[in-house]
């Protein structure tokens, strides 16, 4: 309850400077949305995944930042996000994140910070043939091992590599604009590396394929699916791949706001965990 | 009988001249030729007060400007028109036009099509084509 009133007071106050500071910005020479949301990670993409895009609306020598916040709500766990960006030129991005797993059944906390770069290789989201194309890493830090420890967990840090494919085609079916995304990542988090980086069952780093779909109902507004496969390092219980429908918003350059019904599956033995992802984003 | 075959002609006839008659679903859902007009001249204004670029435009006949483009969209939306200016590369070349300045527009563009309550999917059709030129007009 404590956490909720937080989480309430940190949105009203990202509102609140987003609102204050939203008339200074000059940064913005990409188009609505095509800075795409923050994801759980902290990278510009949808909710799970990260996507070729990058966060602001930064073009060439431009550039911009984000701030957001996140929460995702299952039946026995919830994960509280706080992260941060950087791009400039549309070339290079920087992200932070902060994530926070509340194992609400079983008792406890999980912490981790994310630090992630991101690099635009070739290519275009919109213009041109070729689709726009990502390299990016994210190095992750666990705050709290003891647990992963003794589930089996090797290590208490590791990095995660990735490539995303991104491109949107503007009268797609049904005349609407349509995104598609692909990431193929190269990992031994598992869940994320709240539980650790590679395990007794299996140490070493796996390909992991990634993927996005979203359609615009309009400039603002969004549709999609997201699925994220996940590697299977720890022996104590299984680990399964995510899925969430989502809705994203974008009412302005300044904020964006997306909600999701995601689909966990099992995490650390407990089965069907479902519910909801909140996310907001100010950008400047 | 007879019907049928009256039927099948008609059939056929309407066939050919949907071959022969282009496609301009998307200049009617733009409202035609005064549509167009229209959606231009708002672009225009709005470029005028957008100081991402319009310095850019100091310098340039600005009825001339709104006749061409007119002419250009009314054209590429498959409406009976042909477009006279110049060569799209050849007037952009040396103009150093960066990516902000071509979403800066698109900007206009789309607020321009909002404001003369142009359907979603005739926008996205527009800009779709307009997207094509991308390469004609950044970077040269």
């Amino acid at each position: 309850m404590i956490k909720a009133k937080q989480l309430a007071l940190s949105a009203g106050i990202l509102v609140a400077c987003v609102s204050a500071t939203a008339p200074a910005y000059a940064d913005n020479g990409r188009l609505l949305a095509t800075g795409a949301a923050s994801t759980i990670e902290g990278a510009s993409g949808g909710g799970i995944v990260p996507w070729a895009t990058l966060s602001s609306y930064a073009s060439e020598n431009q550039w911009g930042a984000t701030v957001a916040l996140g929460e995702v709500q299952v039946d026995d766990f919830r994960l509280s996000v706080q992260g941060a960006s950087l791009t400039y030129g549309n070339r290079v991005e920087v992200s932070y994140a902060n994530q926070v797993f509340d194992l609400k059944t079983i008792g406890g906390e999980l912490k981790q910070d994310i630090f992630g770069l991101k690099v635009r290789a070739f290519g275009d989201l919109i213009y041109g043939d070729l689709p726009q194309v990502s390299v990016g890493l994210q190095h992750k830090r666990n705050r709290t091992f003891d647990l992963p420890q003794t589930v089996g967990a090797a290590d208490d840090s590791g990095t995660d590599v990735y490539i995303s494919a991104a491109k949107a085609w503007l009268d797609g079916p049904f005349h609407r604009t349509w995104l598609v995304n692909l990431t193929a990542r190269a990992t031994k988090a598992n869940q994320l590396g709240l539980l650790g980086f590679g395990g007794d069952k299996d140490d070493d780093y796996s390909i992991q394929a990634e993927a996005s779909v979203a359609m615009f109902i309009n400039r603002k507004l969004a549709v999609g699916v997201e699925y994220r496969q996940k590697p299977d390092n720890l022996g104590f219980a299984r680990e399964e791949d995510w899925y969430d429908a989502f809705v994203a918003y974008f009412p302005t350059k300044s904020l964006s706001i997306v909600g999701a019904y995601t689909d966990l599956q099992s995490i650390a033995g407990l089965d069907d965990q479902d519910g909801f992802y909140l996310s907001l984003q100010g950008t400047f | 009988m007879m019907f049928k075959t009256r039927l099948l002609a008609a059939m056929l006839l309407l066939g050919l001249a949907g071959s022969v008659q282009a496609d301009d679903s998307l200049y009617q859902q733009l409202g035609g030729k005064q549509g167009i007009s229209n959606v231009m001249a708002e672009m225009l204004y709005e470029l005028a007060g957008d100081d991402r670029i319009a310095d850019q435009f100091a310098d340039t006949d600005i009825d001339r400007l709104h006749q061409m483009l007119t002419e250009q969209v009314c054209e590429i939306s498959g409406g009976p028109c042909t477009y006279t200016g110049e060569d799209m590369v050849k007037i952009h070349t040396g103009l150093n036009i960066t990516n902000a300045d071509f979403n800066a527009l698109v900007e206009n563009l789309i607020i321009a099509m909002e404001r003369e309550d142009v359907p979603t999917t005739a926008q996205n059709r527009l800009l779709s084509l307009l997207a094509d030129m991308h390469n004609e007009v950044v970077g040269l």
